[in-house]
Order: structure tokens, then sequence, then C-alpha cells
């Protein structure tokens, strides 16, 4: 135990407000990759990529897995491989860079700051992700985790991770469809109409919603929220009163059937042509 | 004592299996969102990739894909692009993942893909892989909230006769042909792995309103709409075209057919008189004549190809006047209180 006279155990200043965002591809990604994992791995690893925005926030986009063997306390990596797979993606996205790694499992261990430092040397401050795909405490877990060296007077003693915001916005998977990709399998993919009656019923029972909710303040059943009640009325007042809406509604209505009768008429013209162009007989 | 009906292993093993017609593309929700992403990002640029995955039967699996980097026309980085696809390959295959290419992916805009280099690229890829598929994606539709993706197979009648490279008349209708019958499409289905499911089931709970919500309740499809007439001239005005050179094509060959008579008409008299006279009669026929050179007659391909994109942009505008009427109506009523 040396005694290094005045040195004191000094923690960085806690950094500014870091956080991430996550787009649905990332994890899809890695659950893929979990599940076609060679069957010794315990846990998979990879690399992340994605941009720094100028806010800070760092936008991870894309990610792909790196093969590695795990042992007590050493863990080897296969550099080439990140290396091929880095150009590799590059030359598709130029701007797509590294900005930290992913790791399957609950917690970080003692394989994970080794990789980390490791990451550390690619870029400054990389993030580093866990999903957890066990499901330990029976929920889906997905945190993100930034690197902090701890020194004693000049000595690195241990490196701390420390939980950073993550934004698991999926306005991807939102526009291709929850039903989708929450399913295990889907019979066909829903076109327009469905799709519209779909987005109609749902309107329907938010409004229905709405008034049972208004119903019962007015009755006295549940306590009147002036926050929701204003909300309320911004959005019925939000209707624009214009006099002539039946007209505009009427012209388009015209407009549109004007076009299914053009696309009709093409329609009729491409078959009339087609039985010119074959069925004529030349003697 | 082998009996004689049965067939030995060896026989059985080369015999050639009749491959069961593919009816459904399976996909994972995986590539769906990968297509989307890298299709969306480079939009209005068209980009293309590779579909990696199985052939099972009468379903072909699509687990996996990869972009494909944007290539200049450059003799020298043709090598390149192949070198990359075999990195890619060689890397997916260490993680497990199935490095088989069953076809590929490309963007579109507004639906305008029916092109010649579509089919020959579709020829290129069917002499090495016995069934691949095509996945066309629209990132402009998506706009509009409709999930725009599409799988597309050459059928087998049309690349019989794309092989010879014979498009005329008596042979289209010999095959009972038109222009419906060059792109077969195939239905989608998407599954996913029982892990991403529970994770996206955790992730998201049922939220009342998704962004999808907001972009079909829109009310504004003008743009889109204009756009697509515009698209539709044009392709009448290539159409007009086409025809134009069929209409010249039939009266070059009437104007032949009456040269070929006129002249036949003297032969036959010039022989009359020699045959009076007592000499041989002249041949019939002169092969060396330009009367008698046939006349190529003009490969109907393209017009099959634009009569297509333009059935497709029919379509799209019926598609979009039907959502846009719904949403009229829907405003309509909200008016009425």
């Amino acid at each position: 135990m040396a005694a290094s006279g005045d040195a004191v155990l000094q923690f960085p200043s806690s950094s500014t407000e870091l956080s991430a965002r996550v787009q649905p591809l990332v994890i899809f990604n890695i659950c893929d990759c979990y599940v076609r994992r060679p069957d010794q791995a315990v846990r998979v690893i990879g690399t992340l990529l994605g941009s720094i925005l100028p806010d800070g926030t760092v936008d991870i986009r894309n990610s792909y897995a790196v093969p590695h063997n795990e042992f007590s306390d050493q863990v080897a990596l296969d550099i080439e491989y990140h290396h091929n797979m880095l150009l590799s993606h590059q030359k598709v996205n130029p701007k797509e860079v590294i900005v930290g790694w992913y790791s399957t499992g609950f917690g970080v261990n003692v394989g994970s700051a080794l990789i980390h430092e490791f990451y550390s040397r690619e870029v400054i401050n990389p993030v580093h992700l866990t999903v957890d795909t066990g499901f330990n405490n029976g929920q889906a877990s997905i945190k993100a985790y930034v690197s902090t060296n701890l020194s004693l007077g000049d000595r690195p003693l241990a490196a701390q991770f420390q939980e950073i915001h993550l934004d698991l916005r999926m306005v991807e998977a939102e526009r291709v469809g929850f039903d989708i990709l929450k399913k295990q399998a889907v019979d066909k993919l829903p076109n327009d109409l469905d799709g519209m009656e779909a987005s109609m019923q749902r309107l329907l029972s938010l409004v229905d919603t709405i008034y049972e909710y208004v119903g019962n303040v007015v009755e006295g059943r549940v306590p009147a929220d002036n926050n929701i009640g204003r909300f309320i009325a911004d959005s019925v007042a939000s209707l624009p009163k214009l006099s002539s809406l039946d007209k505009l509604v009427n012209d388009s209505i015209q407009d549109h059937l004007l076009m299914l009768y053009l696309s009709s008429i093409t329609r009729t013209q491409l078959s009339l042509a087609e039985k010119l162009n074959t069925a004529a007989q030349i003697l | 004592m082998a009996n004689p009906a049965a067939r030995s292993f060896l026989q059985v093993a080369s015999a050639e299996e009749a491959a069961p017609p593919l009816r459904v593309v399976q996909i994972e929700g995986l590539a769906v969102l990968k297509i989307i992403k890298h299709c969306k990002e480079f939009s209005p640029a068209l980009v293309t990739g590779q579909l990696l995955g199985l052939d099972v039967g009468s379903v072909l699996e699509v687990t996996n894909c990869f972009p494909f980097p944007i290539r200049e026309e450059d003799e020298e980085i043709e090598a390149e692009g192949a070198n990359y696809q075999l990195d890619m390959l060689r890397c997916l295959r260490e993680v497990n993942v199935d490095n088989n290419t069953v076809g590929w992916y490309q963007s579109t805009f507004l639906g305008s893909y029916q092109t010649v280099e579509l089919i020959e690229t579709f020829m290129n890829y069917q002499e090495n892989i016995r069934r691949c598929v095509c996945i066309i994606y629209d990132p402009s539709s998506s706009n509009q909230g409709v999930l725009a993706l599409k799988a597309l197979k050459l059928s087998d009648s049309f690349m019989d006769l794309y092989k010879n490279n014979n498009f005329t008349g008596e042979k289209l209708r010999a095959k009972n042909m038109s222009w419906v019958d060059i792109f077969e499409e195939i239905p989608i289905k998407v599954s996913n792995s029982a892990l991403i499911s529970a994770f996206m089931a955790e992730l998201e709970g049922d939220s009342p309103v998704t962004q999808c919500d907001y972009d079909r309740l829109q009310l504004s499809s003008g743009p889109f709409v204009e756009r697509n007439m515009d698209f539709l001239i044009k392709c009448m005005d290539d159409l007009f075209v086409e025809q134009q050179k069929f209409q010249y094509h039939y009266r070059n060959l009437s104007r032949q057919q009456a040269q070929q008579q006129a002249w036949l008409q003297k032969r036959r008299t010039e022989n009359m008189a020699r045959k009076a006279a007592g000499e041989e009669p002249l041949p019939e026929e002169d092969l060396s004549n330009p009367i008698f050179k046939p006349i190529p007659e003009p490969s109907r391909l393209e017009s099959f190809l634009v009569t297509n994109q333009i059935a497709n942009y029919c379509n799209q505008i019926n598609g979009v006047s039907g959502q846009s009427f719904s949403r009229l109506y829907l405003m309509k009523a909200l008016h009425e209180d």
C-alpha cells in the first residue's frame, strides 16, 4: 500500500448531459445476431455506427456483429473483421462512423472494460449499449453507458460506467407499422384502403375516449383537470370555420373523380392499342 | 435383389426435380427495415442492394440484405463492386448469416421501374440462381402512409421469348402473351423471430396513434398526384412514339408488297413473251432485288414496358384517389356538427 502523499481520489466532473438515440434497425440487427450466434458464445459483441448530431446527441443508426472469444479474464476480438466491415459499410454510407459498441446480456463486467478500452482507441468517448436479451428482471432493458476513468493521482484505478439517457424513438418502425413488426408472421402487407380504415378507426376511438371523459367530468364522476380541458378546447377550436367549406370539399371530390375517369380512359386506350398492335395480321 | 422398378440412389439424385412454382416471398422484419432505411437515406437517387436468404420449396425466404455502394460509370470500379460483394458475403458468413443470394432490391421513384435494364439484370441473375426475385420499394409512396413494397419475378414464358430475342407479332400471338404477362407479382409475407417480437411488444406499448396515421390522414395529396400525372403524360407520349413506329413499318410493308406485285407482273409478262419466242423463262423470284428483302419488324418490348408503366401509374392514381375520397368525406362529417 503505497502512501502517495497528498494524492486525492479524483472523480472527473460529470460530463455534460450526453444522450443517445437508437434507431429500431439497430435493435433488430442485434437480436438477429444474437439468434444466429455460434453455440459456444454466451453473448454477442459488435460495433455501433452512426453520427454525432450538432447538439452532442449520439445518433446510432447501424450496427454489425464482430466475432469474439471470451475466456475467464481475457477477450479476443477479431480486429481485422471489424476493420473490413467498417470499410465496406463506409463505401455505402461514408457519413456513418464508429460511435461505440454493443453487447447482449445484462450489466457490465470485466471483459466489457477491456473491450471498451479498445473502442476508445478508435473513437473518443465511445458509447456502450447493452441489450438484455435474457430478459432479466422480466423486462427488456436497453441501456447506454459512457465510461470515465477513475484515477488516483497518476495511476488509473478503474473505469466507471455511467448510464446516459437513451432515446428509443421508433419513428421508422411506426411508419412500417407496428403490427407487421410485432407479430411473428403477417400474412400479407396491408394495402392502402386497409390502412386508411385502420387509421380512421383509431381516430374514431380517440374521439370516443374524449367524449366519455368530458361526459364524466360534467357529471362529476371524475375530477376536472384544467390542462386537459384546455387541450380539448384548443383542438376543437383548431377546426377551421370556413363558410365555403362545402364548396371546397365538393371541388376536391370532383377533381379526384376526374382523375379516376382519366385513368380508366387510359387503361381502355392501352388495351385497344395492344389489340391493334398484336392482333393485326399481315397478309 | 434390387427391384427393377425402384430407382437406384444415384438415379434419383441425378434426376432433375421440377421446382415447385414460387408462391410467396417471406421477408424478415430486419430486411424490411434495412431496405427502407437504405432507400430513404438516398432518395431521390435510385439505389440497389443484394438480398440474402434461403429457397425452400414454394417459399422464398429473405433473411438479410446489404446495400450496394453507388457506382459511378467507370470501368475500373466494376471490379471493385465485385470485390465489395465478395467481401460482404464472406464477412456475413462468419456471423452465420445465410450468404445465399436470392435476388436484389432497388428503390424506385413513383413506380417507374419497368425498364430494359431491369429485365437484363433479371436474365443475368437467372443464369446463376434458379429462383430469384426483385423487391421494389417506393419511398415517395411511404409519405402517404402506404408501405409500397413489391416482389417481382419475370414470367417463364417471357424469359423464353427474351432469350430468343424475338418479339414479332406472330410469336406473341402464338403464345397468347400480352403486356400483363411480363412481370409476375408475388405476395409478400413478413416474419419475425420470437425474440424481436418480444422486444417490440415490450418497448412500444399500443399507443393510440402512430406517425403512420398522421401521414395517412393528411389532406394534401396534391404534389404526389401531380407528379404521377406528369409521368403518365410523358409515358403516353412514349407510347405514341412506339405506335408511330409500327404504323411506319406497316406502311413500308404494304408499299413493299405492292412493289413486289408490280415486279412479279412484269416478270410474268416477260416470261410469256419469252415462251412465245421459245426462250427459257426467267425465274419468278429474284432474291438479289432489294424489293424482296424482308423488312425487320420493330420489337414490341419497349411498348410492352411502357404499357406496364402506364398501368402502374393508373393504379397509383386510383389508390390515392380512393384515399382522398375517404379523407374528404371525413372532413365533411367533422364539420357538420
